[in-house]
């Protein structure tokens, strides 16, 4: 496994546009870019390999260490794992790694500010609004509200749990997580 | 009235707030220890069978597998109550069952081991349905259990532990009634609480006897306890809690995945990870006891209960870990929901070939609630009885009393709830929206809308025993030592702001040790809603100990008596003149002061939760919406708003109010299977159908503690799945029984379409 800085990543993606599966297998090894850095995996049975039935939820937490993306259902069922690829949200658990060669992966570990520190602004409205309560869906709530507020900037109360509506929580922190993406989205107003 | 208090009462963050939006939080899957082995386990695919034969040399032969594990090669450990259910037996008892165990270097090896083991089977007839199972020639589970009726008074809660209601004069009681009303009513549908973090474990075996395991549980010091007995009480266990993913009661017995694990370390040598799949957890962990009840009640014009007798038929799956609790407990809190002097109530704890069942929200109370209500509400039909009164008038008051789980009589002496019910019905509307027994309140085409109540208390919230250190340091911060496990409460925080208002420290000065039983003193955990009293007043104990002793030492430095002094942000004070202080650095910096705090149980003060509801039922269609909710509680005194309105929000999920509407584990009753183990057939509410949901919490000061405060989370389930049969029943005009009440049973109810019954015996 080899870090790389990202560089210059949207031509790259461009370049590659045609590369799919056949293509990562072919080559051998796979270029992915998670929250900004760029990491190149071999194809194989190794720890530090991709196996072609990895989902990318089990590469990001097993061979990246990248534990804050959550696995619950592990079949596409309850959002838990969702993480944004080219910054839509999408489930990490139903997504094979070898079909995201090239392309720029954000997980909740890649929110907020690496350097200062200081956290996006929606998990700071996570935490004013105790918008969580086990905690273990939130990641994914997370990453789901972050889309759709990339999309939406200002998006009405019902298209907030319509954004929100393919993660489970069992505790009913609902409530809280409507006002807190609701204030988020008032602050990048 | 004013809050006099600097942090109790106020928006407070959580402490691992930061931690988990950043996903920095560690929950147990996210935990990878140096060689860490996986484990899986192979599960049985009949409901009911002796293994005969198991080959498992071509498993162990596979590259990267370290253990293949059956029943003949494990120590004679055993679970259950009584303890008669081994960790891996030669018979299994239900699909699921666990047959072998492997762990392997990667978790693809140990998955593709579990298909190389070869079994054979000698099948044998199952059992599914409760009184098939209490027939003489039905298929037996167990030997020790003649007839499958788990044998009952297994002295959980002492010698006299509560076993049945039975007092009074049941034939004074019927002939007082004005109304004699029975039937036969069930709360079946084995919902699961399923928290999203799946059941799992690491383990480490050290020899001869020494295990420390990685849990995830609301209550991870206890997993110490039940792993000693289930061991033989041979083996010292140290348990290492987390963050846990949600439990709703269900992890706090997870001896089975810690057993699994361990066994596969003290195989292999090596730490070994296992954590369930979600179809396991679904199909081959624990769900909600299943109650079925054949009962008379006698009822007069005004409302009170003269009598009740009944049989409670509790199946709890294949073995029994808790059920015999939650029966007694269930027993006590019925008590404190319907003032009656003469019972006849009597639980039979059945065995059958399905996954057990074990502990949810609710703890027995709402199971049996939920099939009482409905009796008690076809009487006041007839005497044309408000359930809201009923319910009010009945309710346990001060001065009062219940024998509680433990066989023992005690009287009421918290506040009246009355007030707090009224101010739900007002901010509901119930007196509006109340029409009369079955009865919609309004209709709009197709759509009918109707009401429901019901109530819900118990008085575990001051069970079991809690201890808890408080030590102080001389640059002036304090650290709790508690082994309570933060699973979505908030509560591991309150406690922290508990010691901080004690000893007027700033809450960023308390820290609270990592859960683990080798360094913190005895927890039973968070669980029926026993963390703000019983916890807290260890907490609170420990902390008033250590100021008392923080005044002792400096006293003479003041020249002062330690009952003059004061502290706050790190000094001592003299309260006459605060000018007069020293910091508590005095104390000098080669010393701690440690305060000691230990909870003694105390079974007189209840919660209470009242559940209004209001459903809009599709005549057309038979789908139920969930319009409207309102919960009505009195917490003496609010520690954590956000907390407390997050805990109450969760009366609609974990088995609560939606086990009602669509919840339910589907159980082929010809083949044993569970017919919805994953998340898209086990139906659970989303963001887009979420109710109006308004929490009235009224702040009367309660007997308990220095903040006068009681717990209410664990009970927010439990009001209203009953509240909606009868909400349900209300809007179409026709009486509904049976849980959930899925649009097929509306419209069969309706008369619009024809229902084979999903029930039925052995194949």
């Amino acid at each position: 496994m080899r870090k790389k800085q990202w560089q210059g990543g949207k031509n790259m993606a461009a370049k590659n546009k045609k590369s799919g599966a056949k293509k990562v297998l072919a080559k051998g090894r796979i270029n992915l870019t998670v929250n900004g850095q760029l990491y190149e995996l071999g194809i194989g049975k190794e720890p530090d390999q991709v196996d072609p039935g990895h989902t990318l939820a089990h590469t990001l937490r097993e061979t990246l260490g990248l534990t804050g993306t959550k696995i619950s259902c592990d079949n596409g069922a309850c959002g838990a794992c969702t993480v944004l690829i080219d910054g839509k949200a999408m489930l990490s658990c139903m997504t094979l790694t070898v079909e995201c060669d090239e392309k720029k992966v954000t997980t909740i570990e890649g929110l907020g500010d690496p350097k200062t520190g200081i956290v996006d602004p929606l998990q700071q409205t996570f935490i004013d609004h105790t918008a969580f309560q086990c905690g273990f869906c939130t990641p994914g709530m997370i990453m789901s509200a972050k889309a759709l507020l990339n999309d939406n900037p200002s998006p009405t109360e019902e298209e907030v749990k319509e954004g929100l509506s393919g993660n489970f929580c069992r505790c009913i922190s609902h409530y809280h997580v409507v006002k807190a993406v609701l204030a988020a989205s008032e602050k990048v107003r | 009235m004013a809050n006099k208090y600097r942090f109790i009462g106020k928006a407070t963050p959580r402490m691992d707030a930061s931690e988990i939006v950043t996903g920095k939080a560690r929950f147990l899957n996210d935990i990878k220890q140096a060689d860490m082995l996986y484990g899986k386990v192979l599960r049985s695919p009949h409901p009911h069978a002796l293994i005969t034969k198991i080959d498992k040399s071509k498993a162990e032969a596979f590259p990267g597998v370290k253990a293949v594990l059956t029943w003949e090669d494990v120590p004679d450990w055993k679970g259950g109550t009584p303890r008669y259910t081994r960790i891996l037996d030669r018979k299994v008892r239900y699909v699921g069952d666990a047959v072998a165990l492997v762990a392997a270097i990667t978790l693809e090896i140990a998955k593709e081991a579990l298909r190389l083991i070869d079994v054979e089977y000698e099948i044998l007839p199952p059992v599914f349905d409760v009184e098939e199972a209490l027939k003489p020639d039905a298929p037996q589970l167990y030997d020790e259990f003649p007839g499958n009726v788990v044998t009952p008074g297994v002295p959980f809660f002492g010698p006299k532990n509560l076993k049945e209601v039975v007092m009074g004069d049941m034939e004074k009681g019927f002939e007082e009634a004005d109304v004699i009303t029975e039937g036969t009513f069930g709360y079946e549908n084995i919902p699961n609480p399923l928290p999203p973090e799946p059941p799992g474990a690491i383990a480490l075996w050290e020899e001869p006897n020494k295990l420390t395991l990685w849990v995830s549980n609301q209550a991870s010091y206890m997993d110490k306890i039940t792993l000693f007995h289930v061991m033989g009480r041979k083996v010292e266990v140290r348990s290492i809690g987390g963050p846990c993913g949600g439990s709703f009661g269900s992890k706090f017995m997870s001896w089975q995945v810690q057993t699994y694990a361990a066994l596969l370390s003290k195989a292999t040598g090596k730490p070994v990870k296992l954590v369930f799949t979600k179809e396991e957890h679904l199909a081959a962990f624990t769900v909600r006891p299943s109650s079925r009840m054949r009962a008379r009640v006698g009822m007069k014009k005004d409302g009170t209960v003269t009598a009740v007798s009944g049989t409670w038929l509790i199946d709890t799956g294949y073995y029994s870990m808790t059920t015999q609790s939650q029966v007694a407990v269930g027993c006590g809190e019925v008590q404190i929901m319907v003032r009656c002097p003469n019972w006849d109530l009597r639980p039979v704890i059945v065995c059958t070939n399905r996954n057990a069942s074990g502990i949810v929200r609710g703890f027995g109370g709402q199971e049996l609630k939920c099939i009482l209500i409905p009796l008690l509400s076809l009487a006041m039909e007839k005497l044309d009885i408000d359930p809201f009164e009923f319910l009010k008038k009945n309710y346990v008051k001060p001065g009062e009393g219940y024998v509680w789980r433990d066989g023992i009589w005690y009287t009421y002496r918290g506040v009246d709830y009355s007030p707090a019910m009224d101010k739900g019905a007002e901010a509901f509307g119930w007196k509006e929206k109340w029409k009369g027994w079955l009865t919609p309140t309004a209709i709009n085409g197709t759509k009918q809308r109707g009401v429901g109540v019901g109530v819900h208390g118990n008085a575990d919230i001051g069970e079991d025993a809690s201890e808890a250190y408080v030590r102080l340091h001389p640059d002036g911060t304090a650290m709790l030592f508690s082994c309570v496990t933060e699973h979505g409460t908030g509560q591991r925080s309150n406690y922290a702001k508990m010691v901080a208002e004690v000893l007027q420290l700033p809450m960023e000065n308390v820290s609270i040790t990592p859960s683990d039983s080798l360094i913190n003193p005895y927890e039973f955990g968070p669980a029926g809603s026993r963390g703000t009293y019983a916890i807290g007043s260890a907490v609170i104990r420990a902390a008033e100990d250590a100021r008392k002793k923080l005044f002792e030492l400096m006293a003479p430095m003041l020249q002062a008596k330690p009952g003059d002094l004061d502290t706050s942000d790190g000094m001592v004070f003299v309260k006459d003149n605060p000018e007069k202080k020293i910091p508590w650095r005095s104390m000098s910096i080669d010393r701690t002061i440690t305060g000691i705090g230990r909870f003694e149980p105390d079974y007189t003060l209840t919660n209470c939760m009242m559940s209004f509801i209001e459903v809009e039922v599709d005549t057309e269609t038979g789908k139920v919406d969930l319009v409207n909710v309102v919960n009505a509680t009195d917490a003496g005194k609010i520690i954590d708003p956000q907390g407390l309105e997050g805990q109450l929000n969760g009366c609609l999920g974990s088995a609560g109010i939606d086990s009602a509407i669509f919840e339910e584990t589907i159980l082929d009753r010809s083949s044993g299977h569970t017919l919805n183990a994953n998340m898209i057939d086990y139906k659970w509410r989303t963001f887009s159908e979420l109710p109006v949901i308004t929490n009235v919490v009224l702040e009367t000061p309660f007997p308990s503690h220095r903040f006068h405060a009681v717990g209410i989370g664990e009970v927010a389930t439990s009001p209203g799945p009953s509240a909606v049969l009868m909400a349900v029943s209300n809007a179409i005009g026709i009486w509904l029984h049976e849980y959930p009440v899925t649009p097929e049973k509306v419209l069969k109810a309706l008369g619009k379409v024809s229902l084979r019954g999903r029930k039925g015996g052995t194949p």
